[in-house]
C-alpha cells in the first residue's frame, strides 16, 4: 500500500488495519507524533489529513490512502518554522513538550479553517488535546499570536 | 539535607548512593577525554557517600564545553536555567555548550529531581564551577602570553588580550592539557545585579527540537537490532501465577515468549505483533480477595484499627472527617525503557526522576555491581512525582537478557494507570474548638495513610495535635506533586471554614484572627484584596471560597469563584497569592503556580481511581478525566516578593490551594459541605 506523507510517497508494509500512528513511528521513524493513550482521548498523536487534524492512533492506514498526510516534521518550510511553531516558542507554551506536537498540529488545522479564532474557539478546537503540565493558557496565547502572524 | 524538604517515600529510600568512579584525575580523563575539568565539591551536596561531589564541568581539547549533573529535565526547564547559570560565568552563550543530565555513568550521584528545588540549589553550584573554569582558562592564556591575567577578557568561547590583539579559543588553550581543579563552595561569582544571561528570560534551549518533533524521548529511541517487548500482566494485583503456556506464542514467527518465575512477557521483531503474541500466552492466576474503592475509607480506618479521639472542650466545637481518593499522576508519556546488554554490562534508557535509584533497582534485580549498570535519562514527558520507580526499566532489561538483543518496552496507557503507583488515599479526622470571639483553643488533626506534608496547622494554636497514621494501603502508593499537603490542606482549610460558620464569623477575618505568622497574613491579604473578597454575590449558583496555607517553604492563599448549575461545578476564577522568598524569575514562577493550579483542578473535581478485587476499573483517559482546556478558569497569580529571604521551590505548594477553596465556594453557593475529594454534588 502507498501513503503520501509529508509530500513523499511511501510504500507501506504494515497491515491496512494498523493505525497510522504506529506506521509513522515504527515503520517510518517519524517519531515526532506521540503515543499518549491510543484511544483518541489525548491528542498527542494528531496529524493533518488533507489539512484537517486527525487522531492517528484511531486511523487505520487504509482510511488515509491517497490523502495528503502531514506530520509535525514537515510543518517547517525551507528552514522557516510554521507560525504556530514559532508562536509556541515565543510564548513559551511548552514544558515537557510531550503534548506539543499534537497541540501544534491541532492548532495548525484550526487556523487553516479559521484564520482568526477567538480564545473560546481555540479552546473548543483543542479540547481533545491534553497537556498534563498545565500550559493551556499559554497555548491559547500562542495560537492567538500565530493567527496574527499567519 | 535541609534544601529539599521532600517527603521521602519508600521508593526514594531504596535509592542508595552509587558512585561509579573515584574523582581521580585519570578516571575523569579516561571517560571524558583530555582538557580541563572543574569538580565542584560542596559540604551540603546531595551525595551522602561522597559528600563532596555536586557537579563537574569539562572543557574538551576541542573546546567543547560540557556540564554534567545528575539532575534530569522533566519540563521544569532546568536544562535552560542551568545553562544560563554556566553561560553567565563563562561569558559564553548557553547555546554553545551541552548539558549531560541524569546519566549514571557520566554524571555525579544525585538523589533525584523532585519538586522544584533544582534551580535554587544547582544553579549557584554550577555558576561557581564555571567561574573557576573561566579563571583557569585565563591563567592558561596568561602563561602562554606572559601577560597579566587581569588584562585578559573571556568572551564567547575565547580568551582575548585586547592590548596585543592576541586571542585563543578555549580548545586551543585546553589542547594537550589534563587539568583538574576541585573547588569548595566559597568561590566569588558575578552578583545577581550584574547578570547578563542568568535570571533573564531565555527560551528553552531545546524548544526548536520540541516544536519540530525532533526531540527524542525514550519511546522515540532506535538502536540497531532493536526488538520490542510486552509484559503479560497478572489478572489482578497480588495475583500468583498458577500456570503459563508459552507455546502458542513461541510458534509465532519473530516472537519469543519469556517466563522467569512470576514474570511473563513476549518479545517481537515488529511491535505490530506484540498484542497478538501477548494474547497468545495463556496464563492462569490465583487472585486473593481485595478491598475496593467504595470501601476504601473504612478500610483505611481499620487497617490497623484507629484509636478514638479524646473529646474537645471549648465554647464552640466542630468535628468532621475528610477524605481523598487515590489518584494517578497520568504523565502524558507513559513509562518506556530501552534496555541493552553487552556481556554482563547493562545499559537502560528510561524517563525517571531518580536515575541512580533505578540503577540500584537494576543492580539488585540482576545481582550486578552498580558499575555494571548504566541508566540514561532522555527527555521525559513529565512525571509530577510519578516516575521515581524503575519497574519498566527492570522489565525491559529482563526481556533484553532473554532475547540477547536490545529491547524497547513501551507501557500502554492502561499499564501506566495500573502498574505504576498512586497518590495515597486519605481519611483525615479533625476535632476543633474555639472561643466565641474566634480564637482557636483546641485542634486535633489525624491523617490516615496519606502522609505528613503540611500536617501541622500554620495558625497560632499552641496545643495542637497533628498526627500521621500509617496504614496498610491496598494500592501501591508513592510520591506525587505536593503529596499529602493537598489532602491535609483540603481537610484543614475546609475545617477552618466550618469552624468559621459555626462561630458565625467571616472566613477571611477568622483566619486572620488566628494567623500570627506575618507571611501567612501577607498572602491572605494579597489574595483577598486582588479578589475583592467580601463583595456580594451577583447571580444564583455563584459561590466564593478561600483558603490559606504553608508547605515546603511556600505560603499560599487562594480565593475562588464558582458557579454551580444543574449539579455541576464550574470554576470561574482563581486568585492565588504565593510567596516563596526572593523571586528569581517571575515569569517562570507564575508558570509553575499556574501549572500546579491546573493540575490541582483535576484532583479537586474529577480524578479518582476506581478499583475492586485487585483491578483498576478506570485505567483509561476516557474513564479518568484530567483537566482540559474548558476546565481552566481565569487564573490570577499574585506573587509576593521577599528579597530578604532565600528562595524556596514553587513546583509543589501551589497545587494545594484549589481543593479547599473550591469546596468552600461550593458550600457558599449551595449550603452543601463536600468533604471528599474529588468534590461531587449528589
Ligand atoms: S494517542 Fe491518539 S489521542 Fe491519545
Ligand atoms: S508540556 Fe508536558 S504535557 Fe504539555
Amino acid at each position: 500500500m502507498d501513503l503520501v506523507i509529508n509530500a513523499v510517497r511511501h510504500s507501506i508494509r504494515s497491515a491496512e488495519e494498523r493505525p497510522l500512528l504506529y506506521v509513522l513511528r515504527d515503520e517510518l521513524g517519524l517519531t515526532g507524533t506521540k503515543y499518549g493513550c491510543g484511544e483518541g482521548q489525548c491528542g498527542a498523536c494528531t496529524v493533518l489529513v488533507d489539512g484537517a487534524p486527525v487522531r492517528s492512533c484511531l486511523t487505520p492506514v487504509k482510511a488515509v490512502q491517497g490523502k495528503q498526510i502531514t506530520t509535525i516534521e514537515a510543518l517547517e518550510r525551507d528552514g522557516r518554522l510554521h507560525p504556530v511553531q514559532q508562536a509556541f516558542i515565543d510564548k513559551d507554551a511548552l514544558q515537557c513538550g510531550f503534548c506539543t506536537a499534537g497541540m501544534i498540529m491541532s492548532a495548525a488545522g484550526l487556523l487553516k479553517q479559521n484564520p482568526d479564532p477567538t480564545p473560546a474557539q481555540i479552546k473548543s478546537a483543542l479540547q481533545g488535546n491534553i497537556c498534563r503540565c498545565g500550559t493551556y493558557p499559554r497555548i491559547v496565547e500562542a495560537v492567538r499570536l500565530a493567527a496574527k502572524h499567519a | 539535607m535541609p534544601d529539599e524538604q521532600l517527603e521521602i517515600e519508600r521508593y526514594e529510600l531504596r535509592a542508595g548512593p552509587a558512585y561509579l568512579f573515584a574523582p581521580g584525575r585519570r578516571d575523569f580523563f579516561k571517560i571524558l577525554g583530555g582538557g580541563l575539568v572543574v569538580i565542584l565539591t560542596q559540604a551540603q551536596a546531595q551525595d551522602r557517600e561522597n559528600p563532596e561531589l555536586a557537579a563537574w564541568l569539562h572543557i574538551a581539547e576541542s573546546g567543547a564545553i560540557t556540564v554534567y549533573t545528575g539532575k534530569v529535565e522533566f519540563g521544569q526547564n532546568i536544562r535552560t536555567s542551568l545553562a544560563q547559570a554556566v553561560g553567565e560565568e563563562l561569558h559564553t552563550s548557553p547555546a554553545a555548550f551541552s548539558l549531560v543530565m541524569g546519566d549514571t555513568r557520566l554524571t555525579p550521584y544525585d538523589m533525584g529531581t523532585f519538586g522544584s528545588r533544582t534551580t535554587p540549589i544547582m544553579a549557584p553550584q554550577l555558576r561557581k564551577a564555571a567561574a573557576v573554569a573561566r579563571q583557569m582558562l585565563t591563567e592558561l592564556a596568561a602563561q602562554r602570553w606572559q601577560a597579566d591575567a587581569a588584562a585578559l577578557v573571556v568572551a564567547e568561547g575565547r580568551v582575548n588580550h585586547p592590548a596585543s590583539g592576541a586571542s585563543l579559543s578555549f580548545g586551543e588553550l585546553t589542547k594537550g592539557q589534563k587539568l583538574t581543579r576541585t573547588i569548595r563552595a566559597d568561590v566569588a561569582v558575578t552578583p545577581a545585579a550584574e547578570w547578563k544571561i542568568a535570571g533573564h528570560d531565555l527560551g528553552k534551549v531545546n524548544a526548536r527540537a520540541i516544536v519540530t518533533g525532533q526531540e527524542k524521548y525514550t519511546s522515540d529511541l532506535n538502536v540497531a537490532g532493536l526488538l520490542h517487548g510486552r509484559i503479560v500482566r497478572p489478572s489482578a494485583f497480588k495475583a500468583q501465577l498458577v500456570s503459563a503456556d508459552l507455546k502458542p506464542a513461541q510458534q509465532m514467527p519473530g516472537v519469543l515468549a519469556v517466563r522467569d518465575g512470576e514474570f511473563v512477557g513476549v518479545v517481537a521483531d515488529d511491535p505490530a505483533k506484540l498484542a497478538a503474541a501477548a494474547a497468545a500466552v495463556k496464563t492462569e492466576w490465583k487472585v486473593p480477595p481485595q478491598t475496593n474503592s467504595r470501601e476504601i475509607f473504612s478500610w483505611l480506618k481499620t487497617h490497623p484499627a484507629s484509636a478514638a479521639l479524646p473529646p474537645v472542650v471549648a465554647e464552640v466545637q466542630v468535628e468532621a472527617s475528610y477524605m481523598a481518593a487515590y489518584i494517578a499522576h497520568t504523565p502524558l508519556e507513559p513509562r518506556c525503557a530501552v534496555a541493552h546488554w553487552e556481556g554482563d554490562q547493562l545499559t537502560v534508557s528510561t524517563g525517571t526522576q531518580v536515575p541512580f535509584g533505578v540503577q540500584t533497582e537494576l543492580a539488585e534485580a540482576f545481582g550486578l555491581p552498580k558499575e555494571k549498570v548504566r541508566v540514561i535519562v532522555p527527555p521525559t514527558g513529565s512525571g509530577y512525582g510519578g516516575k521515581h520507580s524503575g519497574e519498566c526499566a527492570v522489565e525491559a532489561a529482563r526481556l533484553a537478557k532473554a532475547a540477547g538483543k536490545p529491547v524497547k518496552l513501551q507501557w500502554t496507557r492502561e499499564e501506566e494507570f495500573t502498574w505504576a503507583y498512586f497518590r495515597p488515599a486519605a481519611v483525615i479526622d479533625v476535632r476543633s474548638g474555639a472561643q466565641k470571639d474566634g480564637v482557636i483553643t483546641a485542634w486535633q488533626f489525624h491523617n490516615y495513610n496519606s502522609g505528613r506534608a503540611a500536617l501541622r496547622s500554620p495558625y497560632n494554636i499552641p496545643n495542637q495535635v497533628a498526627e500521621f497514621h500509617e496504614v496498610d494501603s491496598p494500592l501501591r502508593q508513592g510520591s506525587y506533586r505536593g503529596l499529602a499537603a493537598t489532602a491535609n490542606h483540603f481537610a484543614r482549610e475546609s475545617h477552618m471554614d466550618e469552624l468559621a460558620h459555626a462561630l458565625g464569623l467571616e472566613p477571611a477575618a477568622f483566619r486572620l484572627k488566628n494567623a500570627t505568622d506575618p507571611r501567612l497574613q501577607a498572602v491572605i491579604n494579597a489574595a483577598t484584596e486582588r479578589f475583592r473578597w467580601g463583595r456580594a454575590k451577583q447571580r444564583p449558583g455563584q459561590g466564593f471560597g478561600m483558603m490559606a496555607g504553608f508547605d515546603k517553604g511556600g505560603y499560599v492563599s487562594a480565593c475562588v469563584e464558582v458557579t454551580v448549575a444543574n449539579g455541576r461545578v464550574r470554576i470561574d476564577r482563581i486568585v492565588q497569592s504565593f510567596e516563596c522568598g526572593a523571586i528569581v524569575n517571575p515569569d517562570q514562577l507564575k508558570n509553575q503556580v499556574v501549572g500546579g493550579t491546573i493540575m490541582g483542578i483535576g484532583g479537586a473535581l474529577f480524578e479518582s481511581i476506581d478499583f475492586a478485587g485487585g483491578r483498576i476499573l478506570n485505567p483509561r483517559l476516557s474513564k479518568y478525566r484530567v483537566p482540559r482546556f474548558s476546565d481552566v478558569p481565569e487564573i490570577d497569580v499574585v506573587l509576593v516578593n521577599r528579597p530578604d529571604l532565600p528562595s524556596a521551590g514553587a513546583g509543589e505548594t501551589p497545587i494545594v490551594a484549589v481543593a479547599p477553596a473550591v469546596a468552600n465556594a461550593i458550600f457558599d453557593a449551595t449550603g452543601k459541605r463536600l468533604r471528599s475529594l474529588p468534590l461531587k454534588l449528589a
